[in-house]
């Protein structure tokens, strides 16, 4: 078991490794340095500046320094805004983060329920029901749905306000976000829940006299929650992108909002800084509901 | 033993066989020996249940009608991807931002005149042109992207995987890492970081070639997918062969003298060509996903070009006032996502062997 967790924690760092030499030379392949724009300033003031920021320097010897400035939680300069990237993602990851946590919760809360209500009611209407809408739910890309939202309850029926930093409305953003993890966490669920049904300790409970709910809640959904598990971590990668672009679409000002504004600003620290910081995240999180799944089911062979 | 039938009298421990012991068949036990089906194949009987799948069978026919438009819309509507709208040889500046199934002014005019003018089923965009021709051009683009996208990971999955599974050993190790690490990669991320340095190196070097048609950042998709989500295919491939490589008749090719490609070729790949083709079959949808999200953040295909992202990014501009132009395309991604989906989990149910009652 222990072996199993430190090459698996092994294998986590030499990803998060790769990440970031891939992101930092990928960005040093694009021709021109940041310096290179119309505005070009005069010889010996580009020469300071590229001392300043390294830029005079061999590419290995750069890396190594870029390295050294991240494992100091220092990702540069914007180019966009000349403020330090650092700040700028503390700042705008707390929304950001609010944002992913809510719609886990609803998304893990109602596909726990929609999935043990189609199990149980099996072949049922409200099975039919939900299997048909998670189908659809699971084909419609977020931000389709986060637009389609907008659209909607935004500026057609105006039930819920337009975004704004002062009186932020997290409903819309947050189904849209989380519809599709919702609906792959119902179909998860449901076919694990049919699985423990069938088995003897059900049974065995239900002829010991526990009411329907108790064997429901503390026998059949605990085992059946193993392989809801493995879903976490794709989960956690599935909102951290989908939020970049519900965030633009609802023009919040969280990461995912200025990742991709910066893409289209061409700012490469920071896309750089935001690409390495995600990346991470998610690798962690996968990382996380690999070591608990092993944790949890004890079946689990540990070769 | 009764002689008088005309039986030869049984000798004992004679193998000669008793007749009178046998009677003869009812008609009845007759027709229970007649063949009621006629023996399928593998393929036939997959068809046969993906024909019962109402779900799939009505995924199917959006599909080819889906295709079927856009071969055919294109050759009877007038209109073209990225011109105006012209009226009488002249660009109608007139036609913006039209509802659909509405004409514009100086239209109206030709149409009083006794003109005929073909209807903007989707209404036009801000650059008066049709709309109805970018939707189905947006079609067009995402589902060829689709496709090539899935055959590339295809291609190199498959040879990769079975590279892996039948060489195993050290060789299998140290593939398997490999794909271990870039399977541990966010891909999306990794997509749009590709795509954006991609887009910028390949500008300058596709300058004057074939490609520049395509664009840069169709190719720099293409290269993403080859580099980047192959590696789920390989896998597949290689279990698969791990599980047939063991199997007597491979044995018996190799001990008949064959080499290891036309093992792989002819003896291994044959058997798990329907698990491979499925997962192909789900990738579609994927890819199409993948291309409209990246067009839709502004790394898709170069304008005008359109593609079903791009042009739901764009109709975000006038959403309150023109909300047509976000349904439009909204609803082509959804219904094409939607039915490869179903199409390709009704392909599973009926062609894996595991699933196989």
């Amino acid at each position: 078991m222990l072996r199993y967790f430190v090459t698996r924690i092994l294998l986590a760092i030499v990803t998060v490794f790769i990440i970031i030499t891939i992101t930092f030379f990928a960005m040093n392949a694009i021709p021109g340095g940041p310096f290179a724009s119309e505005k070009a300033p005069s010889a010996a003031v580009k020469a300071v500046l590229e001392e300043r920021y390294n830029l005079d320097k061999p590419v290995g010897t750069q890396f190594i320094l870029y390295l050294k400035n991240i494992l100091h939680g220092d990702f540069g300069v914007s180019l966009k805004t000349g403020r330090p990237i650092t700040t700028v993602i503390s700042e705008s990851f707390g929304i950001s983060a609010r944002l992913g946590l809510m719609a886990a919760l609803v998304a893990i809360v109602f596909g726990l329920t929609f999935g043990s209500i189609a199990a149980l009611t099996r072949s049922g209407i409200s099975d039919r029901l939900i299997i048909f809408f998670t189908t659809l739910l699971v084909s419609v890309p977020s931000f389709v749905l986060a637009t389609l939202l907008l659209l909607v309850f935004c500026l057609q029926l105006k039930w819920f306000p337009v975004w704004s930093s002062s009186n932020p409305n997290y409903v819309l953003p947050v189904i849209s976000l989380a519809m599709s993890p919702m609906a792959y966490i119902t179909r998860l669920t449901k076919s694990s829940m049919l699985d423990v049904l069938g088995q003897d300790y059900i049974r065995t409970a239900v002829s010991k006299g526990v009411s329907q709910f108790w064997v429901i809640a503390k026998h059949a959904l605990r085992n059946a929650l193993i392989p809801v598990i493995t879903y976490v971590g794709p989960m956690v990668a599935y909102i951290i992108t989908g939020s970049l672009v519900v965030e633009s679409v609802f023009t919040i000002g969280g990461l995912g909002g200025k990742f991709v504004s910066s893409i289209n600003n061409q700012d490469y620290p920071m896309i750089m800084a935001t690409t390495i910081f995600l990346a991470v995240l998610m690798v962690l999180a996968t990382l996380i509901s690999d070591l608990v799944y092993k944790l949890v089911d004890p079946r689990i062979s540990f070769d | 033993m009764d002689e008088s039938k005309g039986f030869p009298k049984k000798q004992l421990l004679s193998l000669q066989l008793d007749l009178s012991k046998f009677e003869q068949v009812s008609d009845e036990e007759k027709a229970q020996a007649v063949i009621m089906r006629e023996s399928t194949t593998f393929f036939k009987d997959g068809m046969r249940k993906l024909r019962k799948n109402p779900l799939a069978m009505g995924s199917l026919v959006v599909l080819v009608l889906i295709i079927l438009l856009i071969v055919i819309a294109p050759r009877i509507v007038p209109y073209s991807y990225d011109q105006m709208i012209t009226v009488d040889g002249k660009r109608d500046k007139t036609a913006k931002n039209l509802a659909p199934f509405t004409y514009s002014k100086n239209e109206q005019a030709a149409i009083d005149k006794g003109e005929k003018i073909f209807p903007h089923i989707f209404g036009t965009d801000e650059l008066c042109r049709d709309y109805f021709m970018r939707v189905i051009y947006g079609t067009r683009v995402s589902l060829s992207v689709g496709l090539f996208a899935s055959l590339i990971v295809l291609v190199i999955g498959l040879l990769y995987g079975s590279i892996s599974g039948y060489a195993g050993g050290k060789v299998d190790i140290i593939m398997m890492r490999i794909v271990d690490i870039i399977y541990s990669l966010p891909d999306t991320l990794m997509v749009i970081l590709l795509s954006v340095i991609l887009s910028t190196v390949l500008t300058e070097k596709l300058q004057g070639t074939i490609f520049q048609k395509l664009g840069v950042n169709m190719i720099s998709l293409f290269i993403v997918f080859g580099l980047l989500y192959w590696v789920g295919m390989a896998r597949l491939v290689r279990g698969q062969i791990l599980t047939i490589k063991n199997n007597e008749y491979v044995l018996a090719a190799k001990a008949l003298g064959s080499g290891s490609a036309r093992i792989i070729l002819k003896h291994i790949l044959p058997n798990c060509m329907s698990v491979i083709f499925i997962s192909t079959a789900l990738q579609v949808p994927s890819a199409i996903f993948t291309e409209s999200y990246l067009s839709f953040i502004g790394l898709g295909v170069q304008a005008p070009m359109p593609s079903l992202g791009s042009l739901a990014n764009a109709a975000r501009g006038g959403l309150s006032s023109y909300p047509y132009k976000l349904v439009f395309p909204a609803v082509m991604i959804c219904l094409i996502v939607l039915s490869c989906n179903l199409l390709g989990d009704g392909l599973r149910d009926a062609f894996d062997p595991k699933l196989r009652r």
